[in-house]
């Protein structure tokens, strides 16, 4: 499973403009085409760098109508068999079709790994070579970053329990196996198979949720910033549609970062309403603040919440800082109320041009607005994504599938009264593929778990 | 003292290899070198103690066994002395798949010894030398500043040159003994501990470790009451370590090993004297194995365990003392007394020798080649204990490879190195080279990711080839296992091609097997792959079938029952290959890499590996350092 050869990821940036390629490269990739379109005729059998209309099928379902070019190697980008899937039907078909093609055989391409291949078969210029490492660096950083902080806590945690388990009966059998004198391992499976039951059904309910984004978050990393009380909860909550963040009328309520996801659209937003930025000594509260320059730092738009009832203050001209340069929606709050602040003196005060929206999150006006303003930005290309975050998903709902594999040929063997010796095989592809999510080696974890946890003999 | 000026003379005796150490590393190392035609001395601190089993009397176990059969195949000694001088016989695991069947023997000690020194003794090219050896003298090529072995000094002060040298000091090096509040300056037994060279190879720029491990006591056999314990009796049918022995051979009368178990009252003994162990007063510095606890550690970190096996196991024939297996302590000789005493059946025991720990200096091995030649320093090869290891088959299956590598050098040829999916013995050594380890490393059968592949009973079909091209392998041995591989391939093609038919004798015999009946016809090899079934079970429903030697049967059996999940690993190490054959040159410059993040500069510095896939088995290099790294080791193939 983690020796497929052939690779597979969305080529394209990802938006909504509707057109998206998945490219697939490798000595699989004509038969895993084959697997997978329909066509007038057997792309295997086609000419290079030719192009087919046809549909993507997975089993009887119909994915997308595509255009389908090949291509052979080495005339290629990678120098490889290529296959190159353009797919109409938007975001979310474009992420269907790429993992129909990772069902059939292929695997997620690492960050990069398109860019090195190219490179190690000798499609790239040697002058490139910096390039190409500086590819592959960073988009592995935000690989990473995205796929272990944008795990969600609890599937973190689950999947950190699933493992733990694993390692754990693994570790019991290899110590069995090692010191057969000491410890007996008779009739394992029995008990095995009862301990896997429930994590396999673990695995398949995360694998069913991972198309709706719950393994990570994916979509446009927002962050609301705002003086405390400017309304910043309030504003989330009309958009979100329900109470989330606590709104109270005292300054520095919400203390924590909340998230939420929120579909405006059709734009995927994934929100983050921070502390309200305030120089405090409290220190609760300045985790807070720390954590909202940190996402502000790494966001792909901030809404900027100014209160329209109060005058402009030094939590003003420092959020001011923080935002300059990037990706900013202004919102003037508080429409409803006397206007304090009006929205020339705003445009004044603020450093960039940014565009300004009056709305009341109290009456939810200007709300349309905001959508308007947003949808916009995302169509001229304003606003965009990393598109390594969905990949991240692929790769992740991908482990779960090849955890998940292992652990039914466990099973198999279990049925099959093979030896306990071959489960420990499969238990541990399955303790090593969860643990690609979590950002996991398996290192000495095995030797580790046998010493701690048994007593061996001598 | 060590010599004198005046004492200094030069032994103008020809030699090519030097060997330090004669335990089963040092007797492998020079029996190799020998053998390949290189004029060979062997030091020991006594020739008494040659091929010494200073701690349980056993050849094999639970992947040791393996290691046994692959120094055999590759044309070792450790298994043809161990099939003359065991007394009993076991092949743990049977009922589990072939992957972890593993030989144990019990040896006769001194029988094992006696043995293996015969065997030094008559082999051309190859002179013992009783001398402690403390210094390794070297020259510095001007140029490079690498240094290069030219020969060594004893004791004595005699200088020997030589063009390598292969170090095989067990646990002798500044070695101390304890238990309780009692220390001794001395090696394993109370033999002589070797003082000096630590010095000598710190100064040549070696940094040393400091490791720890145990032994129980030997108590004497008239003073055993075994009518309190259980009898484990060997095998009835014997099979031997080494490929060459004939079968027949082996089928003696065997002794028996008697289990009995600790209590309460022993753990209560052990747990009111924890403040006299060395362990807690600080006398032992050494870090000791978490494999092989002493009894006390297992009473401290399994105190939810009501009892501890105790294995009784007689050192030999000629000898009446046993063994306490599972009691190895460093605690003061009077607890000593009390807890073997309350052990059932121990109640009167004598002991003839006490248990006790042993502190030595050994190496970090990360500063060797795959080829266990030092890196900085050319001819300088080590084996053994002295590497960080544990176990008698470990140092042995080094001690080979060191030998092997050592005339290699000579040879002008490339080093052999058996990677991690042709044997156990390139698992050991590449986890040596390039992992940390705060503790003996012992062989254990989860640490081969490919251990279906490397079964005990195809070791000849994965290294004698090797061991032939080395010059250590027979032509008519080699020219045996060629024959016997053209059957096993011949069968299990035939095997795969065998139609059977739903027909009543076919029926009867899957009924008597309780195996379900056939609906239609299938081959012979589906058959054989039904859990119930085997190739030997399903005779009488194959008429072509034509007699097969055991171990052909043996082979076809396996490989067709196991087909599925031996396919799976041989395209796993297809994969394991292409990373393992990126080499990386010698010269590479890390530093130089910009992208590299820094942990992985440092380790990769630090241990330089030999292939890609070495470097992506360090701890701290990424998959994206791994990248970073094929890429710029694209770019400079092309420069």
């Amino acid at each position: 499973m983690l020796n497929k050869e052939t690779i597979a990821a969305i080529s394209t940036g990802m938006s909504n403009s509707g057109i998206g390629i998945v490219r697939i490269s490798g000595d699989d990739a004509f038969q895993i085409i084959d697997r997978i379109y329909k066509g007038k005729k057997k792309l295997s059998e086609a000419d290079s760098h030719t192009i087919h209309y046809g549909f993507i099928k997975d089993g009887g379902e119909t994915v997308d109508e595509v255009l389908v070019s090949v291509m052979r190697a080495p005339r290629t980008f990678t120098g490889e068999d290529t296959v190159e899937i353009n797919c109409h039907g938007g975001v979310y078909v474009v992420q269907r079709v790429l993992e129909t093609v990772l069902k059939n055989g292929a695997r997620p391409a690492e960050p990069g790994e398109f860019t090195k291949r190219a490179f190690l078969n000798g499609k790239m210029d040697l002058s490139q070579a910096e390039a190409v490492i500086d590819v592959i660096t960073s988009k592995n950083e935000y690989a990473l970053q995205s796929s272990v902080s944008q795990l969600r806590g609890s599937v973190k945690k689950k999947i950190e329990t699933m493992r733990e388990t694993l390692l754990y009966h693994t570790a019991f059998i290899e110590t069995a196996l090692d010191d057969p004198e000491h410890i007996s391992v008779d009739g394992y499976g029995e008990t095995l198979e009862k301990e896997l039951i429930p994590i396999r059904e673990e695995l398949k309910k995360l694998i069913d949720s991972a198309g709706n984004g719950r393994i990570i978050k994916e979509g446009i990393q927002t962050v609301i910033l705002g003086k405390p009380n400017a309304g910043k909860s309030s504003l989330l909550n009309v958009l979100s549609g329900r109470e989330r963040a606590i709104v109270t009328e005292i300054e520095g309520t919400t203390r924590d970062v909340l998230e939420e996801q929120i579909h405006l659209n059709g734009l995927n937003l994934n929100m983050i309403d921070t502390a309200g930025i305030r120089q405090t000594e409290d220190v609760v509260e300045k985790i807070g603040v720390e954590k909202a320059r940190e996402y502000a730092e790494s966001a792909d738009l901030i809404i900027y919440v100014a209160d329209a009832s109060r005058k402009l203050d030094e939590n003003d001209r420092e959020i001011v800082q923080i935002i300059a340069g990037k990706k900013v929606v202004v919102l003037l709050n508080k429409s409803d109320l006397e206007p304090v602040l009006t929205r020339e003196e705003l445009g004044i005060f603020l450093e960039d041009e940014f565009p300004v929206i009056e709305v009341s999150a109290k009456e939810e006006k200007g709300i349309r607005e905001l959508e308007q303003q947003l949808k916009t930005m995302f169509l001229s290309g304003d606003l965009s994504f990393n598109d390594e975050v969905m990949i991240t998903n692929m790769r992740q709902k991908s482990a779960l599938q090849d955890a998940y594999m292992s652990l039914r040929k466990v099973q198999e063997s279990i049925e099959d009264q093979m030896p306990e010796d071959f489960y420990s095989i499969d238990l541990m592809d399955a303790y090593e593929a969860l643990g690609s999510i979590t950002g996991e080696t398996i290192g000495e974890d095995l030797v580790n778990e046998i010493f701690s946890k048994f007593c061996m003999g001598k | 003292m060590k010599y004198s000026v005046n004492s200094v003379w030069e032994n103008k005796d020809q030699y090519d290899v030097a060997v330090v150490g004669a335990g089963h590393a040092g007797c492998e190392a020079a029996l190799a070198a020998a053998r390949l035609g290189f004029r060979t001395v062997l030091f020991t601190v006594s020739v008494d103690s040659i091929a010494l089993m200073p701690c349980n009397p056993n050849i094999g176990g639970s992947s040791k066994g393996h290691l046994v059969r692959e120094i055999d195949a590759l044309g070792g000694e450790m298994g043809k002395v161990i099939d003359r001088t065991f007394i009993q016989s076991k092949m743990l695991n049977r009922s589990k798949g072939p992957a972890v069947h593993s030989l144990r023997a019990q040896a006769d000690k001194s029988a094992y010894s006696r043995a293996m020194r015969q065997v030094l003794q008559e082999q051309e090219n190859l002179d013992i030398r009783q001398m402690e050896v403390t210094d390794i003298l070297t020259e510095t090529n001007p140029e490079s500043g690498k240094r290069t072995v030219t020969g060594l000094q004893t004791y004595s002060g005699a200088i020997y040159r030589c063009r390598a040298v292969v170090l095989c000091t067990g646990t002798y090096l500044r070695a101390r003994c304890i238990y309780g509040d009692v220390s001794m300056q001395t090696g394993p037994n109370g033999l002589q501990a070797a003082n000096y060279l630590t010095e000598s190879l710190k100064s040549l720029g070696i940094e040393m470790n400091r490791f720890k491990t145990g032994t129980p006591a030997r108590i004497d056999k008239r003073s055993v009451d075994f009518s309190k314990m259980e009898e484990q009796k060997g095998d009835e049918h014997v099979v031997p370590f080494s490929f060459t022995t004939d079968p027949d051979s082996v089928q003696i009368d065997q002794v028996s090993c008697w289990l009995t178990y600790t209590n309460e009252t022993t753990h209560e003994i052990i747990r009111n004297n924890l403040d006299r162990s060395p362990l807690f007063s600080g006398m032992i510095e050494g870090t000791g194995p978490r494999y092989c606890p002493s009894i006390e550690d297992k009473v401290v970190k399994f105190s939810d365990k009501k009892r501890h096996q105790v294995f009784i196991e007689p050192e030999g024939i000629e000898t009446n003392e046993m063994y306490v297996g599972g009691m190895s302590s460093s605690l003061p000789e009077d607890v000593q007394y009390a807890m073997y005493r309350s052990v059932p059946g121990l109640e009167n025991a004598k002991i003839v020798r006490n248990a006790y720990a042993i502190e030595y200096d050994c190496i970090d091995a990360r500063q060797l080649k795959s080829t266990l030649e030092f890196k900085e320093i050319d001819g300088l090869f080590s084996g053994g204990q002295f590497n960080g290891s544990s176990g008698y088959e470990e140092a042995a299956a080094q001690g080979l490879i060191a030998g092997i590598n050592a005339a290699r050098k000579l040879q002008e040829k490339e080093g052999i190195v058996i990677d991690r999916s042709q044997g156990y013995i390139g698992v050991l050594i590449d986890d040596l080279v390039t992992k940390e380890s705060h503790e003996p490393y012992r062989m254990m059968t989860s640490r081969a990711e490919y251990r279906l592949l490397l079964r005990q009973d195809n070791a000849d079909q994965r290294l004698t080839k090797i061991g032939y091209e080395i010059g250590l392998v027979s032509e008519e041995r080699y020219e045996h296992l060629k024959e016997k591989e053209k059957m096993i391939a011949a069968e299990i093609e035939r095997v795969n091609h065998v139609n059977i038919g739903t027909s009543e004798k076919v029926q009867k015999i899957l009924e008597q097997h309780g195996s379900t009946a056939l609906v239609s016809g299938t081959t012979l090899a589906e058959l054989i792959r039904r859990p119930e079934l085997s190739y030997e079970v399903l005779a009488e429903i194959d008429e072509e079938r034509k007699v097969l030697p055991a171990e052909v049967i043996e082979q076809v059996n396996i490989n067709i029952k196991y087909d599925g999940y031996i396919k799976r690993q041989q395209r796993q190490v297809e994969q394991f290959k292409k990373l393992e054959n990126k080499k990386i040159p010698e010269e590479i410059n890390y530093d130089e890499i910009q992208s590299l993040r820094i942990e992985a500069k440092q380790k990769l510095n630090a241990i330089r590996p030999a292939s890609i896939g070495q470097a992506s088995r360090i701890s701290g290099v990424s998959p994206a350092d791994v990248s970073v790294l094929l890429v710029y080791l694209g770019g400079k193939n092309r420069e």
